[in-house]
């Protein structure tokens, strides 16, 4: 299926919801959760995730779903993930893609990172238009979630980590929105991502970006930085 | 990707040629994160063996390519294993500074290779792996991340044995 007609595969409202649903969740999801989070019918909820996994867009498995009890509860349950096939439409026809990856390779062989970092960090400080730095981690998940990064909060203090000081929550982003590139060529475009960051959300603030790469994650990691310590740290999402 | 066979493990050589000698202050950063970026990789999901020198707990003094040379090598289970140790753990934090520590590549300064489960790689084999790459690019012998060839691929080529002669071609 062409990306266009994948993409307008979307257009459905209901399907809409369901694809952000379980996009959202980074995580096997089955069709009673995806219904009741859309707001349908499990029968409808069934037919557009099939659709949206004809499609491309979702991968369905099936997984025997834990606490499951009574009647069926031995049969395995049809489970839905976000594929990972990127779609994009661009009407005129653009390429920016080969130009970044040339840009990259090219900022490679002349060991320009530090340059790059730096228009990075500007490009951040200018995408907060000179405001203030972000003021605590819900803020850092609105401003994440406007630029793609489908940012969550991780409360899970137990972190096998060299850094781990202030074991308190950690946003972590499911979504790398630089991903083709950064897969390419990881240390230049990951830093370029944090010094990004770094600009975006200030470092001087109560918010700090660090590194902290994971599989299938994007590269950083947002937390408190103990500065300016207010009791907006509570978890409200 | 095809999941390599369970019989081979991927070996992997990294050199880099050191800006400073290891004692001048300015490498001291990266001497300092020997250890735990160590530990990480012997912890690391798929991680099957490092070269070290005796008596020490990594490769650095060991300078068989060169005086300003260091190498890496080791060997994993998976190259997804390599991949995620080497870009999606702590370790991608030390690549991002490594231009303050090691000059600039001239030529192909990481080669991955096929290697039999239980076969630990020699030096000398794996400076060889670098040099095909070098004068040849990439094929099932001797390749890299993005150029990447399947265990089986480097099997019916009939590389993955260590001690198979190339056929000039």
């Amino acid at each position: 299926m062409e990306d266009i007609d994948a993409i307008a595969v979307l257009q459905d409202p209901v399907r809409r919801r369901l694809y952000e649903y379980v996009a959202a969740q980074g995580r096997e999801v089955g069709r009673n959760e995806a219904a009741e989070a859309a707001g349908v019918a499990r029968n409808l909820a069934a037919h557009h995730l099939d659709k949206l996994t004809e499609a491309g867009l979702l991968e369905s498995g099936s997984r025997r779903l834990t606490g499951r009890s009574g009647p069926g509860a031995g049969r395995p349950a049809k489970v839905y993930t976000r594929a990972r096939t990127e779609r994009s439409v661009s009407l005129p026809a653009r390429d920016y893609r080969t130009a970044a990856e040339l840009l990259a390779e090219a900022a490679e062989q002349a060991r320009l990172d530090e340059a790059l970092y730096a228009a990075a960090r500007r490009r951040g400080e200018a995408l907060r238009d000179a405001g203030a730095p972000c003021g605590g981690l819900d803020e850092v998940m609105r401003t994440l979630a406007d630029r793609g990064y489908e940012p969550h909060l991780e409360t899970d203090a137990a972190e096998g980590d060299a850094h781990g000081e202030a074991a308190g929550p950690v946003v972590r982003m499911r979504n790398c929105p630089f991903h083709a590139v950064a897969e390419r060529f990881p240390p230049l475009v990951c830093g370029m991502n944090l010094a990004l960051l770094e600009g975006l959300l200030g470092t001087d603030g109560p918010v700090r970006a660090r590194m902290d790469a994971r599989p299938g994650e994007c590269c950083v990691v947002v937390e408190s930085s103990g500065k300016v310590v207010e009791s907006s740290k509570t978890n409200t999402d | 990707m095809t999941a390599p066979a369970p019989a081979a493990h991927l070996a992997e050589l990294n050199v880099a040629v050191l800006r400073h000698p290891l004692d001048d202050p300015r490498i001291a950063p990266f001497v300092e994160l020997l250890d735990p970026v160590n530990e990480l990789a012997d912890h690391a999901p798929g991680f099957v063996w490092r070269l070290t020198e005796e008596g020490q707990n990594d490769a650095t003094g060991l300078r068989p390519a060169g005086e300003n040379f260091i190498v890496n090598l080791s060997v994993w289970q998976s190259q997804e294993a390599l991949w995620d140790y080497t870009y999606r753990s702590g370790h991608l934090d030390a690549l991002r500074r490594r231009r303050d520590w090691f000059e600039r590549h001239v030529e192909a300064h990481m080669v991955l290779w096929w290697i039999p489960a239980g076969h630990l790689p020699t030096v000398e084999e794996a400076l060889e792996r670098l040099a095909d790459l070098r004068a040849n690019g990439p094929t099932p012998r001797a390749f890299t991340f993005h150029s990447a060839h399947s265990a089986e691929e480097a099997a019916a080529h009939g590389t993955n044995a260590v001690s198979v002669p190339r056929a000039e071609d």
